[in-house]
């Protein structure tokens, strides 16, 4: 009788089947904030590192133009001395985000190398291990990094890499969550059971399963980095000119801000758009590794 | 008897048996989603009667839970639900959020599949169960937490007045799906509605629950409606038995009707799936395929790719519910006749293994 | 719950005292005291250097200076500052409760807000006013704290040309000298902390609505909500008593999590309004290169954040039955 059975696959699924990553992308699109941010975010990049080749004045060049608010030749004014406040502002821009991208890999590679180790082999190296993170966790990282950096500081990598050196302890916790809560999974088991090698699980099992988390880890870093960076120059630990930061031109301008309001605005309304957009980019990307977050129970 | 005494015994009768108290027509649900809308109910019909069980059997994703959250008008506020719930001589789809909070728990309660879950972890059961009694008995704290007791000790939780100050954390789960039934029996509803109740406990736990679901019953003299994927936890309990397949009822009669006399090729191949104690030498039957998806259904009977039976007119036509070997027997399928002294057997292949899935398996292992 | 209590308690001593070392050791190695009179100039003369080596212990070895350091500080002396007759215990002392009354008015106004709006976001999930609290939450996390605190101040300054009178004071934590009377004080008192404590609160705010909305959706489709809407209980029963209930348990943690940030963020916004607080000691210390006075600050703030979560465990312990301190 088997032969009479007729097998019509395609009428039995509509929903067509997809894989992993494209689940993902299709769900990172339905986050329309996210989309949005990630254009504006791909833009300012554009016009932070082509964008500010392009223009007309160089950020440390002095124009005749003193103290003029926005126009069509200074979009974004000028200071005191002339300069261009629009070329200032992209060139800010670069280093605030050489410097927030810097720390966000740094600490994301260390952390996670870190917490990862700690969950994977648990006991005493885990409470160690952790302890140690614990350790970094109960100082307010503020006052650390200015401490370190009153000292060391003064150029965007040293500053990145203090700041790097504080938020590993962050993204350690989160990858140890990870690794704990992958390695009681049902798959992971099953794999194991089938005599995968420990190489198998964790490229194909362990990594691809870890990666969102850590993705979405990486853009909050990102926007925390280019924070503290804007307080500690605000508190003068950190960039020092010749360099220039979103934050120290913000912090240069406090006191203008009645006088010249643009150069105070500008710069900070950059530091917002970058954080903001950062945040919302996480936010899809949270929602597109991991729907069940936000799925509303049938 | 203090005035704050609760009526306990189930005095006041509720009508003859036999007459009908709950009556659900053309009762439709459905989701938006991503991939358009999810039609997970397609015109229900059922009636239960007073003193009855009703069994509603199906595939997960068949729309059987979905049907009684209807009931209760407990699904997301995204569900677009139409159709009637008649109870009491109202349609329940139409009375104002505050008038259906009374109905729920007082009239109809509800039992939910996981017990480990549908205890809040923070309070303690006997205050839980105080808690349903207070929400429509305007008693003082102390009275409800006697009743909790007795109901404690009515679903047959040894030394019941300590256990109600224990956190659900405290219990073991068939224990804390008594104390689930003793929530529903609170206040000695007209239908108690049971979703899965068995299906998360261990299987020498559940004829225990299954017990205590039938004292419940019993002892309240209430209606139930009995949901399961499983005829083994229907057999033994229900009087009638409706079975759903792609959010719609396929045949609904007796309990005698669907087990002896199945009329819906579906019906006789979840029948096949059940091991029998009577039988033993008889294979099981597995059913092909897998449910169909509720989203952008395609014209025909739903169970057509998987049906032995399958021809042409099943691709063009959904069948509709009609009567078959009596008048309260109903079965949805072209070929109803054609089942007439089958067993599952003669009309599913014993053998049917999945060899692609098999194949693959072998093929990924190292 | 005692003893679990006790022993929390004990076990937090050894981490204070491990990260007291880290914290001095790292001061040390990070500042030279003497560098500011090496680079004056003219610069000082060799045999002043030589008594402020001796007097700041810089002629000791780390571990020696640190132990001096540490047993002083149970007899209230917190080591010498660079500047020869601060006393920093007594400093700091002063500008401890300064700051903490900012910081925990900061944080009740906070706390309220989250629940309040997280709660009602969470309700009101996908509603215009859960978009635009959503919104205001991205923005409030993405803003600067002292471009935020700098505009409020510049706000407060127009309102009091507004209202023809200093009613909002931008600057500093109280008028010096103190207005004469209990109730001019305190209105006094009041008049500084509004601006400082909202911009601070608003920070914390962002995040922690975020968590209480997240944690009331997930506890509103639980399984236990469900049944207690089952039961006949009224929706706001359901939501009060089931919801929040039970949603507010994990915000005592990320709370606590979060008061070393809070503390970071009071830093930022006393140096906008000029408190002389906390936050303007730290900056003046690392500024001076003052090594004792740096490490002494650090050391009141772990202490703070390992008091804030061990409070914390406690109070987990007393509104979550599951936590068993076996």
């Amino acid at each position: 009788m088997p032969e009479t059975l007729v097998k019509s696959p395609d009428r039995e699924f509509t929903v067509e089947e997809r894989s992993q990553a494209q689940l993902v992308f299709r769900r990172f699109l339905q986050h329309r904030a996210a989309v949005v941010s990630l254009c504006v975010f791909v833009v300012l990049i554009l016009l932070a590192y082509v964008g500010g080749w392009l223009w007309k004045y160089d950020a440390g060049q002095y124009t005749p133009d003193n103290s003029v608010p926005p126009s069509w030749d200074h979009p974004f004014g000028t200071d005191s001395a002339g300069r261009d406040q629009f070329a200032q502002v992209l060139r800010g821009t670069r280093i605030s985000l050489q410097v927030s991208v810097s720390v966000a890999i740094l600490a994301t590679l260390v952390g996670t190398l870190w917490g990862s180790v700690a969950g994977y082999f648990g006991g005493w190296v885990d409470t160690l291990m952790m302890r140690i993170s614990d350790l970094v966790l109960t100082l307010p990282l503020i006052a650390v990094a200015a401490m370190l950096a009153h000292n060391f500081g003064g150029s965007w990598y040293l500053i990145a890499l203090v700041i790097a050196a504080l938020y590993w302890a962050y993204v350690s916790r989160v990858a140890r969550g990870v690794v704990l809560s992958l390695r009681e999974k049902e798959f992971v088991e099953a794999a194991k059971a089938l005599g995968a090698s420990d190489t198998r699980i964790i490229l194909r099992h362990l990594v691809p399963n870890a990666l969102g988390s850590i993705l979405v880890n990486l853009t909050i870093l990102v926007a925390l980095a280019i924070l503290l960076e804007t307080s500690l120059s605000y508190l003068g630990f950190g960039v020092t000119p010749p360099d220039t930061s979103l934050g120290l031109l913000v912090s240069e301008a406090q006191t203008a801000l009645t006088t010249r309001p643009w150069l105070f605005y500008f710069p900070g309304l950059f530091i917002i758009i970058i954080a903001l957009t950062i945040n919302f980019i996480g936010d899809g990307l949270r929602d597109a590794f991991d729907p069940q977050q936000t799925k509303v129970r049938q | 008897m203090t005035s704050e005494q609760i009526d306990l015994a189930p005095s006041r009768r509720k009508g003859a048996a036999g007459e009908v108290v709950l009556e659900v027509s053309n009762l439709d649900v459905t989701f938006p989603s991503g991939d358009g809308p999810v039609r997970a109910v397609r015109g229900v019909d059922y009636t239960l009667h007073r003193g009855e069980v009703l069994g509603i059997v199906g595939e997960s994703g068949s729309g059987k839970s979905v049907t009684s959250m209807a009931v209760m008008r407990l699904l997301p506020t995204t569900a677009k639900v139409t159709g009637e719930v008649r109870f009491d001589g109202r349609n329940l789809l139409e009375l104002s959020e505050s008038e259906m909070t009374r109905v729920r728990g007082s009239k109809i309660a509800m039992i939910f599949q996981d017990p480990m879950t549908s205890l809040n972890p923070v309070y303690t059961v006997g205050a839980q169960i105080a808690e349903a009694v207070r929400a429509h008995h305007d008693v003082s704290k102390a009275a409800a937490l006697d009743r909790a007791v007795q109901l404690l000790d009515k679903v047959r939780i040894p030394n019941a007045r300590d256990r109600a100050s224990s956190f659900p954390h405290e219990l073991s789960g068939g224990m804390r799906q008594r104390v689930v039934i003793a929530i529903a029996m609170a206040n000695d509803p007209d239908v108690i509605i049971a979703d899965e109740p068995t299906t998360a406990l261990d299987v020498t736990v559940q004829a225990q629950i299954l017990d205590a679901l039938k004292a419940a019953q019993q002892e309240t003299g209430a209606a139930m409606v009995l949901i399961t994927h499983d005829l083994g936890v229907i057999a033994g309990q229900a009087d009638r038995v409706m079975v759903m397949y792609a959010g719609k009822p396929v045949e609904i009669g007796t309990a005698e009707d669907v087990f002896y006399t199945p009329r819906m090729p579906y019906s006789l191949g979840l029948l096949g799936s059940l091991p029998r104690m009577d039988r033993p030498s008889e294979r099981l039957t597995p059913i092909p395929g897998s449910p169909p998806s509720v989203v952008n259904m395609p014209p025909g009977c739903p169970f057509g790719p998987r049906c032995p039976k399958h021809t042409e007119v099943c691709d063009e036509t959904e069948p509709e519910l009609r009567a078959t070997t009596s008048a309260t027997h109903l079965a949805a399928c072209h070929h109803a006749e054609a089942l007439v002294g089958a067993e599952a057997e003669d009309v599913f292949d014993t053998e049917v293994a999945d060899h692609d899935a098999l194949a693959q398996l072998a093929e990924e292992t190292p | 719950m005692l003893a679990f209590a006790v022993r929390r308690i004990l076990y937090s001593i050894p981490v204070l005292i491990v990260a007291s070392f880290i914290i001095f050791a790292l001061g040390s190695a990070s500042a030279d005291p003497l560098a500011p009179l090496r680079e004056k100039n003219p610069p000082a003369p060799q045999n002043v250097i030589d008594a402020e080596t001796i007097r700041l212990h810089l002629d000791q070895p780390l571990l020696q200076r640190y132990f001096s350091w540490l047993g002083g500080i149970f007899t209230g002396d917190f080591g010498p500052s660079v500047v020869s007759t601060a006393n920093i215990g007594a400093d700091l002392g002063d500008r401890f409760l300064v700051t903490i009354r900012l910081i925990a008015l900061a944080m009740v106004i906070a706390l309220i807000l989250a629940v309040v709006i997280g709660v009602l976001t969470a309700v009101k999930q996908y509603s215009k006013f859960d978009y635009t609290a959503t919104f205001l939450g991205f923005l409030f996390l993405a803003m600067p704290a002292f471009w935020f605190a700098i505009l409020l101040k510049q706000a407060g300054i127009e309102f009091n040309g507004l209202v023809g009178t200093q009613a909002i004071y931008t600057i500093g934590q109280a008028s010096v000298p103190p207005p004469q009377g209990t109730g001019a004080y305190i209105a006094d008192i009041i008049g500084h902390m509004i601006l400082p404590t909202i911009s601070l609160a608003l920070i914390s705010y962002a995040a922690w609505s975020r968590f209480t909305r997240a944690s009331m959706l997930e506890v509103m489709n639980s399984d236990y909500v469900r049944l207690a809407r089952a039961k006949g209980l009224t929706r706001r029963t359901v939501m009060v008593k089931h919801g929040l209930r039970t949603a507010l348990i994990p915000l005592t943690t990320v709370t606590a999590l979060d008061i070393a940030s809070i503390i970071g963020g009071a830093v930022v916004t006393e140096n906008v309004f000029q408190w002389k607080g906390m936050g303007d000691y730290l900056v003046n210390s690392i500024r001076m290169n003052d090594v004792y006075a740096t490490a002494s600050w650090l050391l009141i703030a772990a202490t703070v954040v390992i008091a804030f979560n061990l409070i914390a465990d406690l109070l987990y312990g007393v509104l979550d039955p599951r936590i068993r301190y076996a």
